[in-house]
């Protein structure tokens, strides 16, 4: 009776789990899925609660106090964070089932040799290879989005990276095998497998530069997903499997809507350290940029009437977003239609902009997807061009020698005027050149994105209380 | 949209059910690796929901769903209480009791950024 209580708890847990998911869709809804989310997640805590046998319990009360207690605080971070937060997530969700995996084995080895069937030990596998490579791999990528000191913020590269990368992984899986059927007699493999996979995730994370990041955390979440889901086949758990599942089918769709967002493919993000190839001398000599002024720039958005913002990290960088909000109203009280341009890889993780500039109070409504905002451009009055670079730059679509070429770019260079903010004329992440700044229509504004950004407000503000 | 997600609801229902009453079930001898096809059927049909669930999701809300998925995952929560609670030698249960912490950390974080962040997405105020 109890057990099938329990197993209705988990049954209820996985519909809720969908429907949250579901209510994902669209912003009026999500919150419902939170909801729902929360419910299920405590109808399956407590459906694990009455499971017979259970006696630790102060342990339990104990992990579960200090568990909440972190938790907390790791939920305030500013949301310019959000990124090595998530990645963090990820990083004890693989450590979380790598430790059970590994509890689950020595278990077994000591008291019940007979479970150690072939199936059940594959699962013990790939659990603890999949969730201590997530766990260090992820721990390095919360470090490099930190920009902790210690941890190399450019891609690391050396001679045979991959293949040695990918051997140490061969070596786990070889070793897996061996004990898959030699569970008993070969039990020293077992450290050795997880020593590997800590190795991997390290080695795996450390040639892979910032721009690349929105594709890792997603493999990453994929990956924290299916030890998830190994785990529910270790401990033949259902729930584990479809919550599990979820995560894991979540992580691959939007690491593939990231990979087309760059035109790259997975193998070519995981394996080809971007960022330190392209020693190509830069074509841009003898090209002049032109600058402006804030003011000028202020003047001529003011008449305007679409003006289309095009944010990138360095919009993070720079904490700009609430000056863009300023800017923002500043614009549409004077009747210009202001729209955000968001392409899929701006930032550093998926939907990085959208949570940023909805942090700032601007409409979602306003915020619109790269495709929809393409057409709109030809129209537009003025683009104006916030810390972003490769995600503009037209070489993208025309020069088949740029590395971005083929990568779907945002058409600045289609707006009757261009403005782009940036520090200097260093080339970005990847180190190419961008021609929309040597463009005709385009015009520099050379400074910090939020002192820009602020000077915009400031100059629109003055103009205003003269009239 | 909705007969969609109650009928591949269903589906997976449909086989988790004789899985569940399998596993009460003592009298019955399963051949070994008959519950890991049951569960791989689970697992294959819960993947397909998921995509399909996923590939639908707004675009504005990636990032919470990132954060979301985080706390559905930290469903390892029950994998660990069961770790940690049993009457295991004590390495196990502070193995478990590691793992309880990590996910209960993921639960709590996952959930409350993910509503910080959906609070904030709002449509234009009424008005002009």
């Amino acid at each position: 009776m109890r057990l099938a209580l329990i197993q209705i708890a988990y049954l209820l847990a996985t519909a809720l789990f969908v429907f949250a998911l579901h209510w994902m869709n669209d912003p009026r809804t999500a919150r419902r899925g939170v909801i729902s989310g929360v419910v299920a997640m405590f109808m399956a805590v407590a459906g694990t609660m009455i499971e017979p046998g259970i006696i630790h319990w102060g342990w339990i009360a104990l992990a579960l106090v200090l568990g909440f207690a972190a938790g907390v605080p790791l939920s305030r971070v500013p949301l310019t964070a959000v990124p090595q937060r998530t990645a963090l997530s990820h990083a004890f969700g693989g450590l979380a089932a790598g430790l059970v995996g590994t509890a689950e084995y020595y278990l077994w080895l000591q008291q019940s040799v007979e479970k150690l069937t072939a199936f059940r030990t594959a699962a013990i596998i790939a659990e603890i290879i999949l969730g201590y490579l997530t766990f260090t791999g992820s721990l390095m990528a919360a470090g490099k989005l930190q920009e902790i000191r210690w941890i190399p913020q450019r891609p690391v590269t050396y001679p045979l990276q991959n293949a040695s990368n990918l051997s140490l992984l061969g070596i786990a899986i070889v070793c897996g095998i061996a004990l898959i059927f030699h569970p008993v007699a070969l039990a020293f493999l077992f450290p050795v497998i997880i020593a590997l996979a800590l190795a991997f995730g390290i080695l795996f994370v450390i040639p892979i530069g910032g721009a690349d990041m929105p594709t890792v955390i997603s493999l990453l979440n994929s990956y924290a997903g299916l030890s998830a889901v190994a785990m529910g086949f270790v401990l033949d758990n259902k729930l584990l499997v479809t919550a599990g599942a979820l995560d894991g089918s979540s992580g691959l769709i939007l690491s593939i809507i990231m990979c087309r967002a760059m035109n790259r493919s997975f193998t070519n993000v995981l394996f080809g350290a971007f960022g330190q190839v392209q020693a190509k001398a830069s074509s841009a000599e003898g090209k002049t940029v032109k600058s402006e002024t804030p003011e000028g720039a202020a003047q001529m958005m003011e008449q305007s009437s679409l003006v289309v913002v095009i944010p990138g990290y360095g919009m993070a960088v720079a904490q700009a977003q609430h000056r863009v909000r300023e800017l923002y109203d500043q614009l549409t009280k004077r009747g210009v239609d202001v729209r955000f341009a968001i392409h899929p890889v701006a930032g550093r993780m998926p939907g990085h902009m959208n949570v940023l500039l909805a942090e700032a109070e601007i409409p979602y409504d306003k915020l619109v997807e790269m495709d929809d905002i393409n057409h709109d451009m030809p129209q537009a009055d003025v683009a104006l061009v916030i810390g972003a670079n490769d995600v503009v730059n037209p070489a993208a679509r025309h020069d088949p020698s740029s590395p971005i070429f083929g990568m779907p770019i945002i058409d600045a260079d289609k707006a009757r005027l261009c403005y782009a903010i940036k520090r200097t004329m260093n080339p970005g992440f990847a180190g190419i050149e961008n021609e929309l700044y040597y463009a005709a229509q385009t015009f520099m504004l050379f400074g910090d994105a939020k002192a820009i950004v602020g000077d915009l407000v400031k100059s629109l503000s003055a103009h205003g209380n003269t009239h | 949209m909705r007969t969609y997600i109650l009928s591949s609801g269903l589906a997976a229902w449909v086989a988790a059910a004789p899985a569940a009453a399998l596993a009460q079930d003592p009298s019955t001898a399963p051949e070994p690796g008959a519950d890991f096809i049951q569960t791989l059927f689970v697992f294959m049909l819960a993947t397909f929901i998921g995509m399909g669930v996923i590939s639908r999701v707004s675009r504005l809300l990636h990032t919470p769903l990132m954060s979301l998925t985080n706390a559905i995952s930290a469903i390892a929560v029950v994998g660990s209480i069961v770790i940690t609670g049993l009457d295991h030698p004590s390495y196990i249960t502070l193995l478990g009791a590691i793992a309880l912490f990590a996910s209960m950390t993921n639960l709590v974080s996952g959930f409350l950024i993910t509503d910080r962040m959906l609070k904030m997405f709002k449509p234009r105020r009424g008005g002009k």
